[in-house]
């Protein structure tokens, strides 16, 4: 049995040290001569006392009992786990980049200006939209923001529009950030071929419609066949479109947004852009709109100046305002753009090519053995079933603690809701064919072990630090902190 | 066409198609219709090589003035700490920043641990009971925490001080206007919020009191006095707090706060032109089911091992969708697995001696810059490692910037670019890597533009 880890807190021996600090090189005045007594510390924080070792070996122990996209294959539908290229990490590191200050006078951050701009404009050409503001930190962060817009364009126009339609199968986030814009979700369900209904999105929309948001292709990995006049429907009734990037590795090069009727969109730059998930963040999710939208983005904007220089472009009154402290997460805007130059605009193309031929192979092969709800094309993801494997007691969940003993990340499971014992799978572009095959034919076995020997599954998994974790009792009787002190 | 991230071949490709029953790549796509497909090329920037592209990029890069080259005097919410060498080598681990959120508990021990720490670093500093996972930045997290207090609370005004970070108060405007949340602006006197003109704007229609500690001038605010002053309405103290702060001055949670929020980017974050940094959020144990974002906890294997999931999960946008307390999905992660390892290089006598050192530091650039001629320090309050000067009548802050700039000093931050009535005001901060000597060259050069 692998032994438990501890926490570092519980490394500590009073007295050793991990830090190296510059000299004191002024005179030392007494703490309490400068600060009222009553508002310095009583008792010093109980960290740990730790020396470097320490520090390097406890952190490389818990990066071992980590897996990412650099450990193996990642089939996490909706997420867009993709290669993130080592070229990205070096730039972004550039103390040109990393070590300098938003407030700086504008003279000394041109560079960082430019490049914010250059990507401003290329994340514009690609979605078809006018104009781009890079603030929001997240693609929940984008949504929020380019539903305050919607509200904000109602607003100016003397509207009450305050209802968000979405479909069943959309993202938490959506209705989330409709709730955080102060308007109100109105879910519709999705046709028996897993596209947004017609009829039920007429008999929905009204005077009240501030706008549809949707993903397209949408999170069953389906193409909405009839954007434009969904499109159609939302605007005539004075409603807009709100597209939610989160499976644009799809389309680029092969639709846009903008193209499809879409007013605003934005883009999940820690998916589409290889920019890295860190574990949970940091993301990007920068928002497009179309000109009628222009008035109330965030600000500031970078814009170019007729002498060739770039500016920060300040103060709107339509302005929904500012949604992020300073300009956005750069770091992963610097990311991003490497990764677009890296590619350009055929090789865009050819990422969203290959990334939907690998998910229509997986769907394809993996169809005699798992239930396919959805047959025909896909595009960069598709979803299965696991309810064939109910009659032998084994759940979607089971298949998933399977696969960790075999090395891999597991699919989404359990979204979207509107699919019994769902299964999310989305292969992207940087993986290959030998590594797809590889997985299908672990996803084949399981169905027969499935059968054959239910146990196995239902005892899975066997090669990692813990086994299955017990979840109620967390909930139920919350430990949030090692309570040190 | 071949690329290095890509590893399809043409045979790949034709034997894949054939297995899905397709001549070509464009079958895939005939769902699309027509007049909706993109024709011709992007307009995207044009492919470049990798030494094409770490160059252009390094040209880029070199066009902006960076704290490795310039010493640099500004703050103002972002500042220039010695960062350990240690922390970009345990985040530059690939199996830290390539992997997702921990949905898949057995393989994400690691982080869901790391996490777990970083949520004990965060309580013990604050003196708070819960903390979450991160949030985007300090700002946001001030904005989440006054939407936490209107729900808590069922009142709708929020009571901020206007020493409180400019672009915190913007983000918290924007915030509030979706929330349906009436915003209320206190004024300042002697660098620190006004408490009689706090105490005329609270009542027993206040769902919170915002403050910031050390708040935007550098000034350390009475929390204390402003806590009994809210509670005395049934309000709540929401306090944002500079966490290397921390290490000297009196937990929040000690002086009442009941959530205490901030940015983590001087625990070992990069500036980074302002982001990605870490935003923190924790508060009292009343308020735990209320807060937004990703919260771990601890629990056992079916061996009855420790180990580590998500949990309360009930509050979330993916279980509860348009009812959850927040729609915060992606966090800073990476960012906060840096503020865990900056906390455990510190530790205990690292956090108090670099707080010292900025203290000390701070305290001599005063009294350096006070003896310049013209010069004058408006504020008597107590601050921690950043201050207020004024300059001579007619002069102009972003012209002694640029000039400093020159000599290779990056100045103060121009206060009149937020508060009109600060017009000639510089916010000064001085951490630990300034040096005697660049603070009084920059005191001369400061002489000389004068």
């Amino acid at each position: 049995m692998i032994q438990e880890k501890a926490l570092i807190f519980e490394l500590s021996h009073p007295g050793r040290v991990a830090y190296s600090l510059p000299e004191l090189d002024v005179p030392e005045l007494a703490a309490d001569s400068l600060i009222p007594a009553s508002m310095l510390r009583s008792e010093p924080a109980a960290l740990p006392e730790v020396y470097e070792v320490d520090v390097i070996r406890h952190y490389t122990e818990l990066s071992r009992r980590n897996f990412g996209v650099d450990n193996g294959f990642y089939p996490l539908g909706s997420c867009t786990m993709k290669y993130n290229p080592k070229v990205n990490e070096d730039v972004a590191r550039y103390p040109g980049f990393a070590k300098i200050h938003p407030y700086q006078p504008e003279e000394s951050i041109q560079g960082a200006l430019e490049l914010m701009y250059q990507l401003q404009q290329d994340l514009a050409g690609l979605t078809g939209m006018d104009a781009v503001t890079l603030q929001p930190a997240a693609g929940a962060h984008g949504e929020w923001t380019g539903l305050m817009m919607i509200r904000a364009y109602h607003e100016s126009r003397g509207e009450l529009r305050d209802k968000v339609i979405v479909p069943d199968s959309s993202h938490g986030t959506n209705p989330a950030s409709a709730s955080v814009a102060g308007l109100k979700t109105v879910t519709i369900p999705s046709t028996d071929k897993g596209l947004v209904d017609l009829e039920a999105l007429r008999a929905a929309v009204g005077s009240d419609t501030a706008a549809l948001m949707l993903t397209n292709p949408n999170t069953l990995g389906l193409f909405e066949e009839q954007i434009q006049e969904i499109a159609a429907i939302v605007h005539e009734a004075g409603g807009l479109l709100y597209y939610d990037g989160a499976n644009s590795n799809a389309i680029m090069g092969i639709t846009r947004p903008g193209d499809m009727g879409f007013d605003v969109v934005h883009l999940n730059l820690h998916k589409t852009m290889s920019t890295p998930h860190g574990g949970g963040g940091p993301g990007a999710g920068p928002v497009g709109v179309k000109s009628l939208l222009v008035p109330f983005l965030p600000r500031p904007l970078v814009s170019k100046k007729e002498d060739g220089t770039y500016t920060l472009e300040g103060g709107n009154e339509e302005s929904i305002g500012r949604v992020k402290a300073y300009y956005g997460n750069f770091g992963i805007l610097v990311r991003a753009y490497a990764y677009m130059r890296s590619y350009g605009p055929e090789g865009l193309r050819r990422v969203s090519e290959c990334a939907v031929l690998n998910a229509n192979y997986m769907m394809k092969r993996l169809e005699p053995y798992y239930d396919i709800p959805y047959p025909g094309i896909c595009k960069h993801e598709f979803v299965m079933s696991g309810t064939p494997l109910k009659q032998y007691g084994v759940r979607t969940l089971d298949v998933a603690k399977r696969l960790l003993d075999f090395g891999y990340h597991p699919p989404t499971i359990y979204f979207p809701l509107n699919v019994d014992e769902c299964m999310m799978i989305e292969p992207t572009e940087t993986e290959s064919k030998d590594t797809l095959d590889a997985f299908i034919d672990t996803m084949i076995q399981i169905a027969k072990e499935a059968e054959e020997q239910p146990e196995l599954l239902l005892n899975a998994p066997y090669g990692t630090p813990v086994t299955r974790l017990d979840e109620t009792t967390a909930a139920r009787k919350p430990v949030l902190n090692c309570a040190c002190s | 066409m071949k690329h290095r991230y890509l590893p399809m071949t043409e045979q790949d490709q034709q034997d894949m198609l054939k297995t899905v029953g397709l001549n070509s790549i464009e079958e895939l796509f005939k769902d699309i219709p027509e007049d909706i497909r993109f024709k011709g090329e992007l307009p995207v920037s044009k492919r470049l090589d990798e030494y094409a592209l770490t160059t252009h990029l390094s040209a880029l890069a070199a066009k902006n003035a960076d704290t490795d080259k310039y010493a640099s005097f500004l703050g103002a919410g972002l500042y220039d700490h010695h960062i350990p060498s240690v922390i970009n080598h345990v985040v530059s681990r690939s199996e830290f920043y390539t992997a997702y959120t921990p949905y898949q508990p057995e393989i994400s021990q690691g982080e869901l641990q790391a996490i777990f720490e970083f949520q004990s670093y965060i309580c013990e500093l604050t003196g708070m009971a819960v903390a979450n996972a991160s949030m985007y930045d300090g700002a946001t997290a001030l904005a989440e925490a006054g939407s936490l207090a209107g729900a808590a609370t069922k009142r709708s005004k929020l009571v901020v001080s206007a020493a409180v970070h400019p672009e915190s108060r913007q983000v918290l405007r924007a915030y509030a206007r979706g929330l349906g949340l009436e915003i209320v602006e206190v004024g300042m006197s002697n660098g620190v919020t006004d408490m009689a003109e706090l105490a005329q704007a609270v009542g027993n229609d206040t769902a919170a009191v915002l403050v910031q500690n050390p708040n935007f001038f550098g000034s350390i605010e009475d929390l204390a006095a402003i806590g009994d002053l809210v509670h005395g309405h049934k309000g709540l103290m929401i306090v944002s707090a500079n966490p290397v702060s921390l290490g000297l001055l009196e937990a929040p949670g000690k002086l009442g706060a009941d959530i205490v929020v901030g940015d983590a980017q001087p625990l070992g974050i990069a500036a980074s032109f302002g982001g990605p940094t870490c935003g923190f959020f924790a508060v009292s144990k009343d308020h735990m089911r209320r807060m937004p974002g990703r919260i771990v906890g601890q629990t056992v294997d079916r061996n009855g091992k420790r180990g580590f999931v998500l949990t309360l999960q009930a509050r979330e946008q993916h279980i509860r969708r348009e009812k959850a307390t927040s729609n915060i999905c992606s966090n800073q992660a990476l960012l906060a697995l840096c503020a865990s390892v900056y906390l455990s290089v510190m530790g205990k006598q690292g956090l108090i001696e670099v707080g010292n050192l900025n203290l000390q530091k701070s305290h001599y650039a005063a009294a350096r810059l006070a003896k310049v001629p013209g010069v004058a320090l408006p504020h008597a309050s107590p601050y921690f490692n950043e201050f207020v000067i004024k300059l001579p009548e007619g002069a102009s802050v972003a012209s002694i910037n640029a000039k400093l700039l020159k000599q290779g000093i990056i100045g103060g931050y121009d206060l009149g670019r937020a508060y009109p009535e600060l017009e000639g005001h510089m916010l000064i901060a001085v951490t630990e890597r300034r040096t005697k000597e660049q603070i009084d060259q920059f005191a001369s050069l400061l002489e000389g533009c004068l």
